[in-house]
């Protein structure tokens, strides 16, 4: 690109005044910066959570990806049609259902198996964005802890019980974000 | 030397070394935890009795660092030179801690122990009475810098020996400020015992930062540049250099690296303090004369650490208000604004001197009017410089190619 290109937009810069050229203004301007930081960090205003003490603030635990779970409709059984489609969408293939005919007139198949390796995990979301019937969500559980790997990979029934676990405080977001069960 | 002269140098010395070592470790978790308050973070608090749950707010901090740069793995890199790589952190060291001989940390403590041989009353400084203390100061501050050019050098990496020769540059260039601020004070106090310099200032009652703007603030950025504390801390700049100088230190050596530059910035807080701040004199609360009961004596110590500390506080604040000089601008601030500003001063405050003697002005109006005019030649001499923008270099491309000698194949 020549210097002379007329894409070139040249932007000249502000002539400094005297108090930006006796330079101590803006020295004290930068102090009082700092000084404002640190009389209110004095006064309890810091952002730190301190963790294993206080528990944090998610912003919208709606909206949190944390731990998964299977949701399960009004008669107790697992939404989930066995499509494939978070299975798919992940980009960790983490996810891994074996997917057998219904016992169940109002869908074809459902999963025998369903199990996600939360150690693989990143916890993008984008297998409850796939899900045509919102089976996967992820919730706001965020100190997921265990003693061994076998122990991370979870299976329906684990995934369901953290839908037992968690369906009181976070109902499922189909509903309350508009959507259709 | 008596025995008992010689035992009270030595109290002094153990005192004066545990002291200023305790000091460097608690000011490290002060540095720490200002640096969190300021960034609006909490900062070490955890560490407190061990084998108990009692925090006493992260008080055991120093104790734990301490503690895992001995345990840790002490590495040598195979290509070093081996005998400067082990010298250089104990140069250093020692020179940092030397300096601490002819600074005093008080006046003088007016006890009796009743024992032969003892100087009455002690004077609180390891060395008393010593004529050509702020030249044994600069000879030890320019030692430190041969520690930071051997370790740079011994370790054989680029980014160490980069590190080390702005070290050596910036440390050079800024001992001429240093030197000219301490120059003024020197003049002024007739003097170059720092005890001295103390009691010139206790006695009038005007302290030099009052009398010499000018002169303080080359030397305290003087200061700042050769303490290599932020916004002059080019010699070890983590984004550029890893860790500057010390980057293949580890271990007790590295510690060693990072007390004595904790004990440079204290030594530069006590510089401060002695020579513009006044020392141990504070109005109407420590007297001024030779002789003091024990309650002033303890005061005066008292007076002395508190603006110390006082002025430890502004260096770590400092710290997070300013951003880092570019080299090129380092240099330029040095040669082309301190070194003339210092200059200034050396000059103003020796013709005002001389008028004072020459014109026999010693009524109560003399000293604010010799301080007013000291003050008016400083604000002249500041807004020359900045008119004259010595710092800004610009190199970056411009509109007006006609102006300056472009490749037309760019």
């Amino acid at each position: 690109m020549k210097p002379d290109d007329p894409d070139i937009l040249w932007v000249q810069e502000p002539e400094l005044g005297l108090a930006g050229r006796m330079y101590m203004p803006m020295f004290v301007q930068g102090l009082s910066t700092t000084l404002k930081h640190l009389a209110g960090s004095l006064r309890g205003k810091q952002v730190t959570v301190s963790y294993p003490d206080e528990e944090p603030q998610l912003g919208n635990p709606l909206i949190y990806r944390g731990v998964h779970r299977l949701n399960r409709d009004e008669q107790g059984r697992v939404k989930c049609v066995a499509c494939f489609l978070c299975a798919t969408a992940c980009p960790a293939h983490c996810i891994d259902i074996i997917g057998v005919e219904s016992p169940w007139p109002d869908r074809e198949k459902y999963p025998e198996s369903f199990t996600i390796d939360e150690l693989r995990c990143i916890y993008c979301g984008m297998c409850e964005e796939a899900c045509p019937v919102d089976a996967i969500e992820l919730t706001s559980l965020y100190n997921l802890t265990g003693r061994s790997r076998e122990e991370m990979i979870f299976d329906k029934e684990k995934l369901l019980s953290v839908y037992d676990a968690t369906k009181d405080k976070e109902p499922m977001q189909s509903t309350r974000l508009g959507g259709t069960l | 030397m008596t025995t008992a002269a010689l035992i009270e140098i030595l109290v002094k010395v153990i005192l004066l070394l545990g002291g200023v070592m305790t000091a460097a470790a608690y000011f490290v978790l002060l540095e720490r935890r200002m640096a969190a308050w300021v960034q609006d973070r909490v900062g070490p608090n955890r560490v407190g009795i061990p084998l108990t749950r009692i925090r006493i707010f992260g008080l055991g901090q120093p104790l734990a660092d301490g503690v895992k740069f001995i345990m840790k793995e002490e590495y040598t890199p195979a290509h070093v030179d081996k005998r400067m790589y082990v010298l250089a952190p104990i140069v250093i060291l020692v020179a940092a801690l030397t300096v601490f001989a002819v600074i005093p940390f008080g006046s003088v403590l007016p006890v009796d122990l009743g024992i032969e041989g003892l100087s009455e009353p002690i004077r609180l400084v390891v060395a008393p009475g010593m004529d050509v203390a702020v030249f044994v100061i600069f000879g030890l501050s320019s030692i430190a810098v041969y520690g930071v050019i051997l370790g740079g050098w011994a370790s054989n990496n680029k980014y160490s020996f980069l590190g080390a020769l702005r070290s050596s540059a910036q440390l050079i260039a800024y001992e001429l400020p240093l030197g000219l601020g301490i120059l003024g004070v020197v003049v002024a106090a007739g003097s170059l015992d720092l005890e001295a310099i103390i009691s010139a200032q206790a006695t009038s009652g005007w302290w030099f930062i009052l009398a010499q703007p000018l002169g303080c603030v080359v030397f305290v950025v003087a200061a700042f540049a050769e303490a290599a504390r932020l916004p002059f801390d080019l010699p070890e700049c983590e984004q550029e250099l890893i860790g500057g100088y010390h980057t293949e230190y580890s271990g007790i050596k590295l510690l060693l690296f990072l007390v004595a530059e904790f004990l440079h910035m204290i030594t530069a807080a006590f510089l401060i303090v002695i020579l513009f701040l006044g020392g141990w004199h504070f109005w109407g609360l420590t007297g001024a004369g030779e002789q003091v009961g024990l309650v002033q004596a303890v005061l005066r110590v008292m007076v002395l650490s508190g603006k110390v500390f006082l002025v430890i506080l502004l260096f770590m604040l400092i710290r997070w208000s300013w951003p880092r000089f570019r080299f090129d601008q380092l240099m330029a601030l040095a040669w082309k604004v301190m070194l003339p500003l210092g200059l200034v001063n050396l000059v103003s405050v020796a013709i005002l001197d001389q008028l004072r003697t020459a014109w026999q002005l010693d009524a109560w109006w003399s000293n604010p009017l010799l301080i007013a005019a000291n003050w008016g030649i400083c604000l002249l001499a500041w807004i020359v410089v900045a008119y004259a923008q010595p710092l800004i270099a610009d190199n970056r491309p411009q509109q007006e190619l006609e102006l300056y000698d472009v490749d037309p194949q760019v």
